[in-house]
């Protein structure tokens, strides 16, 4: 069902969110402290994972015994950096405190 | 039908990836942010696994649980481990877009239009490359890999020739898609690229190169996204492509050189020869006399680096900073933009012993102060205090914006030995008559100062 040619409107909708999507991205991470590069770095690597989409749908289809195999291994190294990537983030994100914050 | 349900709960996670990043942007409501992140990844999960072409759900979840049993250790490492960690990551969201690039090409190479065939080759190309390049970037960073730039001759020549094949087999694929015995040679050369990319690489390039590696991982998915004619792999993966651009450029403009000069300049094999032949005096301390010292300031800056990180001395900086600020001693933290190896390295770590951070300061606010400050106190940090890079217009470092710690009333320095820095090159701070240096590891040298000051 998705084996067919994508029509060339299909094609620059996905450009035009492409564009629009660095132009959001650009302006958005512009802002952010230096303070918190290293979160702001494993946040968006979390993120990449993403990929685990097109993964879970190649492993999920099984079309062909190889695809089955290349589809579950990219679930599971998708999933690595899901649950890694959060979490760590979530660990340094919960170490930075004010001085009134202090004990 | 089902899949319009589908497509609407992309649109949540897309909006939730995109809040994400904007609540990252102060730390008042950075935890905020990861929270809408993981709404947003469960929402692309949980949508995924609603669509009706999903047959077997059995080994999804085997590789759910693997991959979860290896991601939370990874989560769980010394925050000074944080770097290598951030590579091996890269890597493996690289070798997932690869996997995948790899089979949608082998189920669709009959029927699949021009740009979708080019998308696939992008997508597999930076995959490929940037799975090996990470690996090798996070051995150096473990140092399980010699930590020095490795070169050869015409080595360029040589790395470009194997990026060169990559993309003209990418080429040849997308004009005859359904040649495939082409396919794997854009695989193998693209990995052996990203081996030679990471090989002249030292230490002080970590940080811009770190960067431009997530980024090529978020242009991967973002690719995969063209492929798949999913918007949401498109959205999320150009907001991680934009977070490394971004990123590799302040590395880059906070060393003065460019993207191409990191990448092929191997910094740092040259210049060993500088002056060598006058030996030049110096003026050390010990921690009693350091502490002594620091007793009578009433401003200290303190510039860590790398070799703060190294020797896990954090810890006994904050325990310094205590001391310190208990005594009534101003005490601040000048951060440079390249401290340590990954953008933010420094500031993490600091969190980390539960130094505040707004005792952090970045450099261009440090440098106004330095002049007003009664002791600089370098720890671990090298290149980034060197005078040369202000007025030596023959060393290699000259024009990187550098922490103007000799125009302190006095600098101290601990370091282990008098060995130049990662870049060999010599710096003339250690000789000005306003240093002293400390010789020892780190977290030794400031226990010991420690205890003189709270006696």
């Amino acid at each position: 069902m998705e084996h067919q040619a994508l029509s060339i409107n299909e094609i620059l909708s996905n450009v035009y969110v492409f564009v629009l999507a660095t132009f959001v991205g650009l302006e958005v991470i512009r802002r952010v402290s230096p303070l918190l590069h290293t979160p702001l770095m494993s946040l968006t690597n979390a993120i990449s994972a993403i990929s685990i989409v097109g993964s879970i749908l190649i492993a999920g289809r099984g079309e062909t015994q190889s695809s089955l195999i290349l589809g579950t291994v990219a679930v599971g190294a998708s999933m690595v950096n899901i649950v890694g990537g959060y979490l760590i983030t979530y660990r340094m994100v919960k170490m930075f405190r004010k001085k009134e914050d202090r004990k | 039908m089902a899949e319009y349900y589908i497509d609407i709960i992309y649109v949540f996670s897309a909006v939730s990836f995109i809040l994400s990043l904007k609540w990252l942007s102060s730390v008042a409501t950075a935890r905020r942010g990861v929270i809408a992140g993981i709404l947003g990844m469960s929402l692309a999960v949980g949508g995924t696994l609603l669509s009706p072409s999903i047959e077997q759900y059995y080994l999804i979840a085997i590789a759910f649980v693997i991959g979860s049993s290896i991601g939370i250790p990874m989560a769980l490492m010394p925050m000074t481990a944080v770097p290598q960690r951030t590579a091996l990551s890269h890597a493996f969201g690289a070798m997932a877009a690869a996997l995948v690039g790899t089979a949608e090409y082998y189920l669709r190479n009959t029927s699949i239009d021009t740009f979708t065939m080019s998308a696939l080759s992008i997508e597999v190309l930076l995959g490929s490359l940037t799975f090996t390049a990470s690996l090798l970037a996070a051995g150096k960073l473990q140092e399980i890999l010699p930590t020095r730039p490795i070169t050869f001759r015409f080595q360029n020549v040589f790395n470009l020739a194997f990026l060169g094949v990559a993309v003209l087999a990418g080429l040849y694929v997308v004009i005859n898609p359904e040649a495939t015995y082409m396919f794997p040679v854009i695989i193998i050369a693209a990995l052996i690229f990203g081996v030679l990319l990471i090989l002249p690489i030292g230490g002080a390039d970590m940080p811009t190169v770190i960067s431009l590696l997530n980024s090529y991982a978020g242009l991967a998915a973002a690719m995969m996204g063209f492929v798949l004619n999913n918007k949401l792999l498109i959205i999320a993966g150009a907001l991680d492509g934009s977070s490394g651009l971004i990123l590799s450029i302040t590395m880059s403009k906070a060393m003065n050189r460019s993207f191409t000069n990191v990448l092929f300049g191997a910094f740092g094999q040259v210049q060993a020869t500088a002056d060598n032949a006058e030996q030049k005096t110096y003026r050390s301390a010990s921690a009693e006399e350091a502490a002594e010292l620091m007793r009578t300031a009433s401003s200290i800056m303190i510039i860590p680096g790398y070799g703060m990180a190294v020797a896990h001395a954090q810890h006994k900086v904050r325990e310094l900073f205590d001391v310190l600020t208990s005594q009534g001693v101003d005490v601040k933290f000048a951060i440079h933009p390249v401290a340590g190896r990954m953008p933010g390295h420094m500031n993490v770590l600091l969190a980390e012993a539960d130094i505040p951070y707004d005792n952090l300061v970045e450099m261009d606010e440090a440098n106004p102060e330095f002049p007003q400050t009664d002791i600089a106190l370098v720890i671990g940090a090298n290149d980034v205090t060197n005078p040369a890079a202000r007025n030596d217009k023959s060393s290699p470092i000259y024009g990187m914006p550098i922490l103007d710690v000799d125009k302190a009333r006095l600098v101290m320095v601990n370091k282990r030995s008098m060995s130049p820095g990662f870049a060999g090159i010599d710096n003339e701070l250690y000789y000005n008559d306003e240093t002293l240096m400390l010789f020892g590891d780190s977290k030794s040298f400031i226990a010991d100062i420690v205890n003189e000051l709270s006696d």
